[in-house]
């Protein structure tokens, strides 16, 4: 049965809807995958009972000619979500017992369309990290390796344990969430598809708060397709989340192989940054003459304060996130260390259950929030960031219909290489995917090629607010051209 | 602008953070590290430029003034760590 696992979610679908196999069948191939990969510490929490039990109503439901979108398709969780009954950690030590007596809008909405729940997935602390080496349950691993080598690679984050799981075959497609980069990046260091759609476009509801101007939920999945098909039931309005946007949620898999003749393509110069390596430049040719091939104009374009979109990235973020973390505090949930007044009880449950990069970038945050500081540091940060969404709606005024880049500035790194004494190295793992949260646009992760050493390798598409539907569709011409990567040697087994 | 020992000490307080000595010096690096990358934003004329507050533009929708959700304080409860007669439960803030 275990050949049930290298279904994409849409030939799942179909072999559930013509009976050729029951959703329990299916949910137990991926039980039955997800027990030997404790290697790879893509999941922090499995939930084989319960993953059961909604097949079995799923199969109720198929058996009535009934059913919704997902129905019977195992998938996995990131532990940034709210799972009503199920432990959700943010995979930090301060809420490690967390039990929400609540589900999330995005999962429950997944749960609506028949979708099962394998588990919760492996991620950076608090989504603060570009390797899921800052989760309090150790490392995700990935399950591609260098050619001849056995060295473990970093499968990126924050949504590494979600990627590497996809990668994997431990679960159809999974949930992650993305504030400068945290489905895109693992997307492409695991030749998955990632996208992080429009801000607004997902409600935030029951997802962990990192920076809740830049937060967006989307999913990881192995095609173009099974993409569309997750983030149709994952988007859409809800009055709970005061920012989610009021719009009709589109058909993307209608969009999907629809033609992309006479789109307007912007390359920006400004990301071709000093030092990138000649392999991801060569990409970034190939995925244009892709494009091109297929009837798209290709044009270059400049985007003049891409570079200052990290560094003001790092302010904003950190500035949210210290106010937004400010509710771990020992007393309404979490570990509390004891003190002797509630002073010290805070500043011990605090500096007791938050990691090092989480409390490395709280004290950031409340730097540049504390008095004298503001205007200099989160105020100027903030003007910037006008600058950077103007700098989109300046080439997309002038017909530019989406942008093409690549999505990191290299393959995947060793569990280790980056995690020295400079935390800005790896921050710049974000340097080609912050922009967009930046300026609130949608973007998708695609694989393209492979690295000389054979990891693959992604581009990113980016387009206008909304416009995830147009993303799809060239997504889907790079899907056709580079073809789909299929982790094959599996390792961990 | 850099930061010296005592304001991260001062910082780790107002973020409710304990550090020991040890962690200070360590802390007063990495901070310098990010505070001189956010440096260079520094060279952006932003004249003029408004901040952003909202990366979309949306209108802030408003709800009907009514009560729409409450009574669920077991639930609310559930994971604090000391809980007493449907309150969180504190170390003593009055003397």
């Amino acid at each position: 049965m275990s050949d049930l696992t290298r279904l994409t979610i849409t030939a799942a679908r179909e072999g559930l809807a013509s009976r050729h196999f029951t959703a329990t069948e299916l949910t137990q191939a991926y039980i039955d995958a997800i027990e030997p990969a404790g290697d790879l510490n893509a999941y922090v929490l499995a939930t084989p009972e319960k993953a059961l039990e909604m097949a079995k109503a799923s199969d109720a439901r198929i058996a009535k000619g009934e059913g919704g979108r997902l129905e019977g398709i195992p998938l996995g969780i990131k532990d940034m979500f709210a799972t009503e009954g199920v432990r959700t950690t943010a995979c930090s030590r301060i809420i490690r017992n967390f039990v929400p007596r609540y589900e999330s809008t995005v999962t429950s909405k997944l749960w609506s369309e028949g979708a099962v729940l394998l588990g919760k997935l492996n991620q950076d602390e608090f989504a603060m990290g570009s390797s899921t080496e800052t989760s309090a349950f150790g490392c995700a691993v990935n399950p591609w390796r260098r050619k001849g080598s056995e060295q473990p690679l970093v499968p990126g984050g924050s949504s590494g344990g979600s990627a590497a799981a996809v990668a994997a075959h431990i679960c159809a497609g999974a949930a992650g969430t993305d504030t400068g980069g945290s489905i895109r990046q693992p997307a492409a260091f695991t030749g998955t598809v990632g996208i992080k759609p429009t801000y607004g476009r997902c409600s935030r509801w029951g997802i962990v708060a990192y920076a809740s101007s830049l937060d967006q939920a989307g999913p990881i999945a192995r095609s173009v397709n099974d993409a569309a098909l997750l983030l149709r039931s994952m988007a859409g309005h809800d009055p709970k989340d005061s920012t989610s946007a009021d719009l009709p949620v589109p058909d993307y898999q209608a969009a999907v192989g629809g033609s992309i003749k006479g789109k307007r393509i912007g390359i920006p110069k400004e990301y071709r940054v000093e030092g990138m390596s000649p392999e991801i430049a060569a990409l970034w040719d190939k995925g244009a003459d892709m494009l091109r091939d297929a009837g798209a104009e290709i044009v270059e374009i400049s985007l003049p304060h891409t570079k200052y979109a990290l560094p003001s990235y790092y302010i904003v973020a950190l500035a949210e996130a210290s106010s937004n973390l400010a509710r771990y505090d020992g007393v309404r949930y979490g570990e509390r260390v004891d003190g002797r007044d509630i002073i010290e009880m805070y500043e011990k449950t605090r500096a007791a259950g938050f990691g090092a990069e989480v409390r490395r970038r709280i004290m950031i945050g409340t730097y540049v929030l504390s008095a004298g500081y503001y205007d200099a540091y989160y105020l100027k940060a903030q003007k910037v960031r006008t600058l950077i969404k103007r700098d989109f709606e300046t080439a997309f005024a002038d017909g530019i219909d989406a942008v093409l880049a690549p999505t990191t500035p290299s393959a995947a790194f060793g569990i280790g290489e980056k995690s020295g004494a400079d935390p800005v190295e790896m921050y710049l793992q974000d340097v080609f995917t912050v922009t967009l949260n930046m300026a609130g646009l949608p973007g998708i992760s695609v694989p393209a090629g492979r690295s000389s050493e054979g990891l693959p390798l992604g581009l990113q598409l980016i387009g206008h607010p909304f416009g995830e539907a147009g993303l799809f569709a060239l997504a889907q011409v790079i899907e056709d051209a580079a073809g789909r990567f299929e982790c094959h040697d599996k390792w961990w087994l | 602008m850099s930061v010296d020992q005592a304001t991260v000490r001062r910082v780790a307080h107002l973020s409710r953070i304990a550090v020991t000595e040890e962690e200070v010096a360590h802390l007063q690096g990495e901070l310098n590290a990010i505070l001189a990358f956010v440096e260079q934003l520094g060279e952006v004329d932003t004249t003029g430029v408004e901040p952003m507050t909202s990366v979309i533009p949306m209108k802030l929708p408003l709800r009907a003034d009514v009560v729409n959700d409450g009574d669920a304080a077991e639930r609310v409860l559930a994971n604090a760590p000391a809980s007493e007669d449907g309150f969180f439960a504190v170390p003593k803030v009055v003397e």
